[in-house]
């Protein structure tokens, strides 16, 4: 049996119902938003976790030159060392006859007819590779895929300057390989890198690697502190021309994994919190209304002898069943959001499995804060209410009291028709109520701005990168220095415009006891293609003497322009080099320091020499070029920026469309929640006035006038504030980590058009609810209005 | 629709009501509020309606004022059938012939008793200035005071002034004094009176207190949606004379 309170309830939900779902929506929004975060969050960290446990990802990693293998013994006996894994790992251009361009690809050797001791395969089709038979392949699945390659094929590459066909006798993916990025690119391309796993006879033979390695990782004993066995191996390897380990969290596959992560807890932590505080706002208008109306009832049920507990319990419930109807839709749309995000990290990224099974804490930690915070923010109103007196309650509040301001001396007033200035004295009148609209809309619009402006970032972050910093259109690398003579070489390939040399060397740069393992590029004096960009200041020159440093570097080692900064070289004769710090320049890459490749090279003491070639090319003759390239020997890398340019917006268009459609629903529910529950109160509480003017012979539009031209104002008020929060609120988000690595910069670059989108997208948004309250304008009940006393 | 052309001397019917019947469906039940109503309201006539609640006198303003439609019937506004207009018609007709006077005085909250008078001279052809309407009523003191800061007299008093600024046709008062005491009704009536004298306008009221069918030049008698009979007055007695 239903109680008659709790009947009552059921039926002030009913009759509230639009503004409850609105309300619900929201607070669902907020909901699903965190658990589609959390749940994706932890969803990724266990698969991860899981995967890389099962298939033994090495702990620490490292790449030295041709090194003896009988090492491994000094290696093993490092402090909590657990297994070692000693390998060949060469970057080769691989040649497929229906594709135009020559494809990239890495070369690792594992043992013939068994799985790595570490950083095993996932075998997804075929078998591995067997002993004596030289030219077996295991290759990546998303490689594979993408060019439709199954076991039985075969793939041309060029091994040590010798072209030869491999036979692919299976698929696979590796937990070193989750996130597949080939050199110098932005974003992992499936089509253009491949792995290729080669049995290590075969890359001995073929590299005169026999009884070498060039590539090392390994596992240490739980509770090893990683640091040390870093810094122990760089002491071992230091000779072996080891450009220095580096910890799993340092890993690049790993970091991107872990840098998701971050996105995903920063996304969790920030915007279910705008959602919650939105909808609190809400309820609390709507619960102090409905109070209001119910003073009567509120009064019969006190003179009946209901308590205040049971009465302030009451309307407590009603916080609560709305609450509990958002947390419901809010938990299986963030499962159902969740999953879906989950299932394009998989695509996306390459997990032979995946773990979803959301814990239950995002899903009680969002019912629990939404919860709270509904209850927190109605508490004053229920209170109110548990505390009305009878007698007072039974009488019909007094008419609100309305004063004369500032407003009635200024010359606007006597301009103003009434309809108007009922319109700004309601605002005047209820200004806190006026200002949760406009926050709670412009919330509405920052969110939009937040979602869109991603675009706009990795648009900005292509053109600083495609045609400021890096304007070549074609870029060679080489597996070892060559002499400056190559550029010749190159010149005299068909289509080839004109070059310039580059080289890049791995250092650890030093300033007071703050060190960065990164690398210096060494470019020509006058480089035009490569060129040291500010975002602000534009192209700076080539320092003829010192070295230039990105701003956030800089910050990283606390150095200034003047500085000298100690460059310890992990290549070559491994020289430390103090220079001078020449200049300082923001970008939105990372971590990059810049010298003058002639300073470079006389510094570590080589002749003149290059280990990139960058070229702008003639595209009339780009098909010949290539093929010449697919033969050309030496060559590791070739990456062309047309290509590049094409996949990143395809990527970006592809991965960003998905969360972008998300966030601007949410958007549009926020938008149209405030707008909607703005314009029912002002409905009911004016509804009776609205009448009146009816009544008095004012048109249906004038009356909707009245009644929308409210919200309209406090909309356009909202409309400036809530591009200026989109803007603040993408400050908070691009600083916070996983935005801002050491990778690199997320840009604040918010174009004009997408605040503009945002103001139309959210104006539908309330033009939406404009057109529900205009229903019910039209179909005002006149003559029951006038006939009862509110 | 033409314009009113009230007249004291021959009498001539500003409203004519032919046949009137309304029904309302209210769930399963067909509630009869009208049962064939016939009605003239002559120019500058003042009438009052009597009746039991449900009688159907408010039902029978309501469609007078052009609020509601009957089910059955017809009525004209200076020979113009009004039943058959459509929606924005009947606005314009409220707004330009018909003064509404409520029990509750329906005020703007938010705006001063002058204000709520310029509401309504906004959209007339032909009003008051609403500070001299308000002095009709007697509340040429008061027009910068807003409803929450008048008694209950004065703000029906602000609802006449606001219903006869703009020089109606027609004056319809559903019950005018059933919200206030005795001493507060009288001074309403008599502002209700003094329109009826000083500018012609034809008064319908309603009200279920006999006493006040003494300033009328007609009472009409209603029950169960019927009207039992009509007396004519004699004399109108003033207002001010009435005692309840």
């Amino acid at each position: 049996m239903v109680k008659a309170l709790d009947r009552k309830l059921l039926r002030d939900l009913w009759r509230l119902k639009g503004q409850a779902a609105s309300i619900a929506f929201v607070i669902a929004s907020g909901i699903a938003l965190l658990v589609m975060s959390l749940s994706t969050h932890e969803a990724l960290r266990v698969t991860a976790e899981a995967y890389y446990d099962r298939y033994r990802f090495g702990h620490v990693f490292a790449t030295v030159k041709r090194t003896p293998l009988h090492l491994e013994d000094r290696i093993k006996a490092l402090d909590g060392v657990q297994s070692v894994q000693l390998r060949i790992s060469m970057q080769a251009i691989l040649d497929l006859n229906d594709f135009a361009e020559p494809l990239m690809g890495r070369l690792i050797s594992i043992p013939e007819g068994q799985q790595p001791v570490l950083n095993q395969l996932v075998l997804r089709s075929g078998r591995l590779v067997e002993p004596g038979r030289p030219d077996e392949v295991v290759i990546n699945e998303s490689f594979a895929k993408a060019h439709g390659l199954t076991p039985g094929d075969t793939i041309d590459a060029i091994i040590n300057d010798t072209k030869r066909e491999l036979q692919i006798v299976g698929t696979a993916m590796s937990p070193e390989f989750i996130y597949v990025l080939s050199p110098f690119a932005l974003l992992p391309d499936k089509k253009r890198y491949g792995i290729l796993w080669m049995g290590r006879k075969a890359l001995e033979a073929a590299y005169d690697y026999d009884g070498a390695f060039n590539d090392l990782s390994l596992t240490v004993l739980r509770g090893t502190d990683t640091r040390q066995t870093v810094q122990a191996l760089d002491t071992l390897l230091a000779p072996y021309g080891s450009i220095g380990a580096i910890d799993r969290k340092d890993h690049l596959s790993n970091w991107f994994v872990q840098n998701e992560l971050k996105q995903h807890q920063t996304t969790a932590r920030i915007l279910p919190t705008i959602f919650l505080l939105v909808a609190a706002f809400l309820t609390n208008t709507v619960l102090t209304r409905l109070i209001t109306t119910e003073r009567s009832d509120i009064g019969l049920m006190k003179a009946f002898g209901y308590s205040n507990v049971q009465v302030g319990w009451h309307y407590a419930k009603l916080v609560m069943a709305i609450t509990a109807l958002g947390i419901v839709l809010g938990w299986g749309l963030g499962a159902v959001l969740g999953r879906v995000s989950i299932e394009t990290y998989t695509e996306t990224l390459n997990f032979p499995l995946l773990i979803y099974r959301p814990g239950p804490s995002a899903f009680v930690m969002g019912a629990i804060v939404s919860l709270s915070v509904g209850l927190l923010a109605t508490a004053r109103a229920v209170r109110g209410a548990a505390r009305l007196p009878p007698v007072v309650a039974m009488r019909p509040p007094a008419p609100p009291m309305f004063r004369r301001k500032a407003e009635e001396s200024s010359r606007l007033a006597t301009w103003l028709d009434e309809p108007t200035r009922i319109i700004f004295r309601q605002i005047a009148r209820w200004p806190r109520r006026a200002a949760v609209t406009v926050l709670g809309f412009a919330g509405a619009i920052a969110m939009m701005v937040l979602s869109l402006q991603f675009i706009d970032a990795l648009n900005e972050m292509a053109r600083s990168h495609f045609s400021e910093l890096q304007r070549e259109d074609l870029a060679l690398g080489f597996s070892d220095p060559k002499s400056s003579i190559i550029l010749n070489e190159i010149e005299r390939l068909p289509g080839i415009m004109s070059t310039e040399p580059m080289r890049i060397v791995s250092a650890d740069l030093v300033f007071e006891h703050r060190t960065h393992r990164g690398t210096v590029q060494g470019i020509a004096k006058d480089a035009q293609l490569t060129r040291i960009f500010d975002v602000w200041r534009g192209p700076l020159p080539v320092p003829a003497g010192g070295i230039t440093l990105t701003a956030r570097l800089a910050e990283k080692l606390r150095v200034g322009i003047g500085d000298d900064l100690s460059v310890q070289v992990l290549e070559g004769r491994r020289p430390t080099i103090t220079i001078p710090v020449a200049e300082i320049y923001d970008s939105y890459i990372g971590m990059i320091a810049y010298m003058e490749l002639g300073t470079l090279n006389r510094l570590l003491g080589d002749r003149p020499v290059t280990q990139y070639v960058n070229a702008l090319i003639d595209e009339s003759r780009r098909a010949e070029l290539l093929t010449e390239l697919k033969n050309l020997p030496a060559v590791s890398t070739v990456a062309l920026k047309s290509v590049a340019i094409k996949h990143f917006h395809d990527t970006v268009a592809a991965l960003m469309m998905i969360f972008i459609g998300f966030f601007s629903a949410f958007s549009f529910a926020l938008g149209f929640g405030v707008t909607y529950n703005a314009q029912r109160i002002a409905l009911s509480e004016r509804g009776r006035e609205l009448a009146t003017l009816r009544v008095l012979g004012f048109s249906r539009g004038d009356a909707l006038y009245i009644l929308l031209g409210e919200t309209m104002l406090l909309v356009a008020m909202a409309l400036p504030v809530g591009c200026l929060l989109g803007w603040g609120l993408t400050a908070l988000f691009v600083n916070a980590s996983g935005f801002q690595t050491e990778l690199m910069r997320f840009p604040l670059a918010i174009q004009p058009a997408t605040y503009g989108l945002s103001v139309v997208v959210m104006l539908a948004a309330s033009a939406v609810s404009g057109i529900a309250m205009k229903r019910r304008v039209d179909h005002l009940d006149l003559v029951a209005v006038l006939k009862t006393r509110e | 629709m033409t314009e009113p052309q009230p007249t004291t001397d021959s009498p001539h019917a500003t409203l004519r009501a032919e046949g009137l019947t309304k029904s309302y469906q209210t769930g399963e039940v067909e509630v009869i509020a009208l049962r064939d109503v016939a009605l003239d309201l002559y120019a500058g006539e003042m009438i009052v309606l009597l009746g039991p609640s449900g009688s159907g006198k408010s039902t029978l303003l309501n469609i007078l004022g052009g609020l509601d439609t009957p089910t059955t019937g017809h009525v004209y506004f200076n020979e113009r059938e009004i039943t058959a207009s459509d929606e924005a018609t009947l606005t314009r007709y409220r707004r330009d012939y018909v003064g509404f006077v409520f029990q509750f005085y329906n005020l703007i909250a938010s705006l001063t008793a002058r204000e709520n008078v310029a509401l309504v001279t906004e959209i007339a052809q032909n009003p008051l200035d609403p500070v001299d309407a308000l002095n009709m009523v007697g509340l040429g003191e008061r027009t910068n005071h807003f409803p929450a800061q008048l008694s209950g007299g004065e703000q029906q008093r602000v609802a006449i002034a606001r219903a006869i600024a703009k020089q109606p046709a027609i004056l319809l008062c559903d019950e005018p004094t059933g919200a206030l005491d005795s001493q507060t009704g009288i001074v309403v009536l008599e502002a209700i009176e003094a329109v009826n004298r000083d500018l012609g306008t034809t008064t319908a009221i309603i009200t279920h207190n006999t006493v006040t069918a003494g300033m009328a030049d007609r009472v009409i008698y209603l029950g169960d949606g019927r009207i039992t009979h009509i007396e004519r007055n004699a004399e109108r007695q003033p207002a001010r004379s009435l005692a309840w």
